[in-house]
């Protein structure tokens, strides 16, 4: 170098010491650098007994001096073997103190494919994130009594077979349609997306499953494409994913509207249950007879007050009056009456209708219900003393009797 | 098939339930609401006693149009 002496810093004042050079060497690394994956043949790993791990990563041209930190390290499923080939994600640094340039690893994956799945996976997600197709306003409600039902899936796997039975089980009277595709291997993305585009062309169907059951994670990878991942967020139905691993959340789960663990529990997300419904109808069924016949008997109540006042004042007038007036006044007291009773006897038909819905249908087997007057059910010889008339309630309506007395 | 009526029952169900117990109607409505709801109650039951499960299979013709087979149980 022929330049006059002192040599200058950025400012030309005066030189810098090795320390702020490498101190401004490392910045600019780490902030021209963004965090990356890097590809490369694992030498010379040696873990500290602090646990961090140091190795190197080389190809034909050039080496690079690896640290992994205790708490990255012990997320790693093994350390890396010498010679191997191995993706590892991190940042660019210097460590000025050695004077050395340093990957900071925080992610190590072992497999050739391992590694490029998850620089993909990277990819595929943010795109699908900043395109908001994780949002959950985006997500649709499921139908709540579908009609047809969608299932994308192999058509030779335990899937299928599974959402079967829990669908017989529980909600017996859809439709279930098989949508067959390939759900691992290379071509299983491409089959997937055309199964998902022929779901869409299937108008009577009211929701969709896309599916397939447990595997390693390189058997879900389909799942984790982004074009199939795109297909289930523009399906025209709400599409329940269930793609089978606890803990493992692919892409198609994320933009799907509805996630499963495991293909069963997406057939109960899809339905109902019956006997569930049948129960809710029976409940409705308690309110709707008391309800009325609470109805009825304030009705009744308003009438016979009606009544007895009408009575009164009729009693008045009949004091002073003709037979005629006294006539009138009996004839509105059993009007009144045959009102309430009319009343009455519908809320007792229509009850009678209800008791009819019984599960037990128990009038159909060829039992009767004995009642009086009142309605009151007669369950003894002794509600039944010799000569009591009351009302037999069979299958097709009811009949008056009269009792005879023990035999 | 039924199923949206089944929803549109258990709806009107809970609605005319609502409506008897808050006896503000009159008795004649009342006795209508009871009536329907019984009749209501009669076919919801009715269509959760169908039980047909089809099975099917959506494929693609060879013509590009879309076709939906039976499937065995």
């Amino acid at each position: 170098m022929t330049s006059p002496l002192p040599l200058g810093g950025p400012a030309g004042e005066r030189p810098l010491t090795v320390t702020e050079l490498a101190t401004l060497a490392k910045e600019v690394l780490e902030s021209a650098v963004p965090p990356v994956w890097v590809v490369g043949e694992v030498s010379g790993f040696r873990k500290h007994a602090n646990g961090h791990w140091f190795f190197t990563l080389k190809d034909a041209g050039a080496k690079l001096n690896c640290v992994m930190w205790r708490a990255d390290a012990a997320r790693a499923s093994a350390p890396p073997q010498e010679g191997m080939q191995l993706f590892a994600r991190g940042s660019l640094s210097l460590y000025p103190p050695w004077g050395e340039t340093r990957f900071m690893v925080r992610d190590l994956l072992a497999t050739m494919e391992g590694g490029l799945q998850a620089a993909l996976l990277e990819r595929a997600r943010a795109s699908l994130e900043k395109d908001g197709l994780f949002a959950l306003e985006r997500k649709r409600p499921l139908p709540p009594f579908p009609r047809v039902i969608g299932v994308v899936t192999s058509p030779s796997g335990a899937v299928w077979r599974d959402i079967v039975a829990v669908v017989g089980r529980r909600w017996p009277s859809v439709e279930l349609v098989l949508i067959g595709a390939k759900v691992q291997g290379e071509d299983a993305p491409a089959d997937l997306r055309r199964a998902l585009a022929l779901a869409d062309r299937l108008e009577t169907l009211d929701v969709l499953i896309v599916g397939r059951g447990g595997g390693s994670k390189e058997d879900l990878w389909a799942f984790n494409d982004e074009g199939v991942a795109r297909a289930v967020a523009a399906s025209r139905v709400p599409v329940i994913s269930a793609v089978g691993h606890e803990g493992d959340v692919s892409l198609t789960d994320l933009v799907a509207d509805a996630r499963a663990a495991t293909p069963s529990a997406a057939a109960e997300k899809a339905v109902p249950d019956r006997v569930e419904l049948l129960h809710r109808l029976d409940v409705l069924r308690g309110s709707l007879a008391s309800g009325a016949t609470r109805r009825v008997a304030l009705v009744g109540e308003q009438l016979r007050h009606a009544a007895t006042r009408m009575a009164r004042s009729c009693e008045r007038i009949t004091d002073r009056g003709t037979g005629r007036l006294r006539d009138a006044r009996t004839r509105m007291g059993l009007a009144a009456e045959r009102m309430v009773e009319a009343r009455r006897a519908e809320v007792a038909r229509l009850a009678g209708q209800l008791d009819a819905l019984s599960p037990l249908r128990v009038l159909e087997r060829g039992y009767a219900v004995a009642r009086d007057a009142d309605g009151r059910v007669l369950r003894r010889t002794a509600d039944l003393p010799p000569g009591l008339g009351f009302r037999l309630r069979v299958v097709d309506g009811e009949v008056r009797a009269r009792s005879e007395g023990t035999p | 098939m039924s199923a949206p009526s089944l929803q549109e029952d258990l709806a009107r169900l809970d609605a005319i339930v609502r409506a008897l117990e808050a006896n503000d109607l009159d008795l004649d409505k009342a006795l209508a609401l009871f009536e329907e709801g019984v009749d209501r109650l009669r076919t919801a039951r009715e269509r959760l006693s169908v039980a047909e499960l089809r099975l099917t299979q959506l494929r693609e013709a060879a013509d590009g149009s879309v076709r939906v087979d039976d499937l065995a149980g």
